[in-house]
């Protein structure tokens, strides 16, 4: 894969960078990191970081150091699916155990684990704000809420479905 | 029935769109306020007596009057919707689905304070609700709220949503600050402070979604007026998340002048426990504020009845108290064990400590590990003390609250279910399959039939 976004998305880069003070495109590095793992298989390789830091007019250490401190960027390749239950304590108090050890057993994977297919990968995260909702888990750009063992089936059932369609 | 000044147009269909919002009333307050004085806005903020929702409860008016003014410099007003603490979901509900209340909120608040490019930094998780906010944004942009000269009285004005990637540090004003730059999340040391330097080296306020939507209210019927709801410094309407064991998990505005019972039995809020199960502790507002058993949650040491405001929260200091904090009410019932609990609390903060200072380093992981060990029953009884010592060395140690909020609930834990500890440890068989249950510190009113 050739690491170039597309005019549209480089139109999209000098619209993030023209919010923040002049000479201050740093202050861009996080959405366009977001921006980069998106288009560039859900996932910041080497290159990729190196691209954001040459669009960026930064050193490629800079871009580096940012990725590996937030936990949304992946530094290593996921799954097309990505599973992230939470495992705090609200959500404890609402059987995410039995959940997570559902989908483990489900998906034949442990956390932090990809499927052999590439499909799925299980991670555990801290709270997402969804305490209300529990147990849940995020999975790309939405919360899937109040999960049931019958919920996780219908869900990997759909993203069997979708990628199935897909290819 | 507590009055509703948030919320209390969010059961009108359409809500979130421009249109329903403008026709329900929306934007009043910004008309209001662009035909006052920036220092009258100022004024009446204070007078209404808004403190800070994000969970140090901080006066707002008061921050604002700090903000440093040198000639040139530009100013900026960024929005804390990082909305990480555990049990917190308030921010998220409001941002969802009346995000116009916070545009509208926040363009008043730039006016106010001269931010001509105003920032509201959204945890990254959030994906689908900065959408939502981008979509509101450009709407009022449209309708002339948002730009150059809005409604023609000379003031520019631009919100621009900054997405977060995962870190609960990011909500700590100077790391959000650090990471609106562009930088990793962690925090600086004070002072400076903001409002003299902050993003950009320029002087910025910071404040909780919440906070910039009560704004809105505020200008609409005067500090003073704001100021009779409520009780004594607690003014207002506080929004509360609730979760755990309770019957009716979700978003609550209340007035301040209710009590913690009626909060966690009345069918208007949480309805009670699930499966006639006993009360047995509550977090009142956040993971980071101290655990309370149910008998000192329900009435304070005095033996008054417990309310939900700022000070009968906090009533007894940390002995025999607690704090509002940001709002997030966590219930456990009697099958929760504290130890676990508090383990999972012990976790997160591990995991979200930055690493800048060693004893939120070091003292975070101890304390995850002890937790661990005594939960699984492979602790000693000095294990206990052992964890009572590190908590108390991170606390007030470090260069952000991060530390005292990892060390708080811990300290809280031990300091009221001890004997829990102790069981751990003496029953290491049994502390794996059965839950030591409920001992003294039972909700001794509502015992279920
Ligand atoms: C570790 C840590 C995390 C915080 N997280 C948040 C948060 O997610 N949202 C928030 O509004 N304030 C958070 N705060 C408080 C902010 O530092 C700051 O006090 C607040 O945004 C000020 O706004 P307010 O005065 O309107 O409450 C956090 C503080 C600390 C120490
Ligand atoms: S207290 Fe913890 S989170 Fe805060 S600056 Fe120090 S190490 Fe970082
Ligand atoms: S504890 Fe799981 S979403 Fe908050």
């Amino acid at each position: 894969m050739e690491i170039i976004f597309s005019q549209e998305k480089l139109n999209k880069v000098s619209e993030i960078i023209s919010r923040y003070p002049e000479g201050r495109q740093k202050s861009a590095l996080l959405p366009v990191l977001h921006l980069a793992q998106q288009t560039f298989g859900g996932w910041l390789d080497v290159p990729v970081m190196d691209y954001v830091a040459s669009l960026l007019k930064l050193e490629p250490i800079e871009v580096y150091e940012v990725a590996s401190f937030y936990s949304m960027y992946n530094l290593k390749p996921v799954g097309k699916y990505m599973f992230e239950v939470c495992q705090t304590g609200p959500c404890m108090v609402n059987g995410c155990d039995d959940i997570i050890d559902y989908i483990k057993q489900k998906l034949n994977i442990n956390v932090g684990e990809t499927t052999a297919d590439g499909l799925f990968t299980l991670k555990t995260v801290e709270c997402l704000g969804a305490c209300g909702y529990a147990p849940m888990m995020q999975m790309g750009k939405t919360y899937r809420e109040h999960l049931t063992k019958e919920k996780v089936d219908a869900i990997i059932e759909e993203c069997r479905n979708l990628s199935g369609s897909n290819n | 029935m507590s009055v509703k000044l948030l919320l209390n147009k969010i059961q009108v269909p359409g809500i979130r769109s421009y249109e329903v919002y403008r026709r329900e009333g929306g934007y009043q307050s910004v008309e209001k306020a662009l035909k006052m004085q920036p220092a009258d806005i100022v004024e009446e903020v204070k007078k209404s007596g808004l403190r800070g929702r994000g969970g140090a409860g901080f006066p707002t008016g008061l921050k604002w009057s700090f903000i440093a003014k040198p000639e040139g410099v530009p100013r900026h007003l960024v929005c804390n919707a990082d909305e990480s603490e555990p049990g917190t979901f308030k921010d998220r509900y409001l941002m969802e689905f009346i995000p116009h209340i916070l545009i509208e909120g926040m363009i008043s608040a730039s006016y106010a304070l001269g931010s001509n490019a105003s920032y509201i930094y959204i945890r990254g998780e959030y994906d689908w609700v900065s959408d939502i906010l981008e979509a509101a944004i450009t709407e009022a942009k449209q309708n002339g709220w948002l730009g150059k000269n809005i409604q023609g009285s000379g003031f520019d004005c631009e919100i621009y949503v900054h997405r977060g990637a995962g870190a609960y540090i990011c909500g700590e004003e100077t790391a959000l600050i650090e990471s609106l730059e562009g930088k990793r999340g962690n925090p600086r040391i004070k002072p400076p402070f903001p409002a003299v330097k902050g993003a950009w080296e320029r002087p910025t306020v910071v404040n909780n979604v919440e906070t910039l939507a009560a704004v809105v209210p505020i200008i609409n019927m005067s500090g003073d007026e704001y100021a009779k709801i409520g009780v004594g410094k607690s003014t207002g309407t506080k929004l509360i998340s609730a979760c755990g064991n309770i019957n009716k998990p979700g978003i609550y505005e209340i007035d301040m002048t209710i009590s913690v019972e009626e909060f966690i039995y009345s069918d208007e809020y949480c309805g009670g426990i699930p499966n006639g199960k006993k009360l047995k502790a509550c977090i009142p507002g956040g993971s980071s504020v101290p655990i309370l058993p149910a008998n000192l949650l329900l009435t304070t040491a005095k033996g008054e009845k417990r309310m939900m405001n700022y000070e009968s929260l906090s009533d007894g200091g940390f002995a025999t108290g607690s704090m509002m904090g940001s709002g997030g009410f966590i219930v456990l019932d009697e099958d929760q064990c504290i130890v676990r609990n508090t383990y999972t609390l012990a976790r997160f903060y591990r995991h979200e400590s930055c690493g800048q200072c060693s004893p939120c380093r070091e003292g975070t992981g101890w304390m995850e590990k002890i937790l661990k060990n005594i939960d699984t029953g492979k602790a000693a009884m000095s294990d206990i003390d052992l964890l009572w010592n590190i908590q108390r060395k991170i606390e007030g140690n470090t260069i952000c609250p991060l530390g005292d909020a990892a060390a708080w609930p811990v300290a809280a834990a031990i300091r009221h279910f001890r004997d829990e500890f102790e069981w751990h440890v003496l029953n290491p068989e049994k502390c794996l399959k059965e839950n030591y249950g409920l001992a003294h510190y039972a909700d001794p009113v509502h015992v279920p039939v």
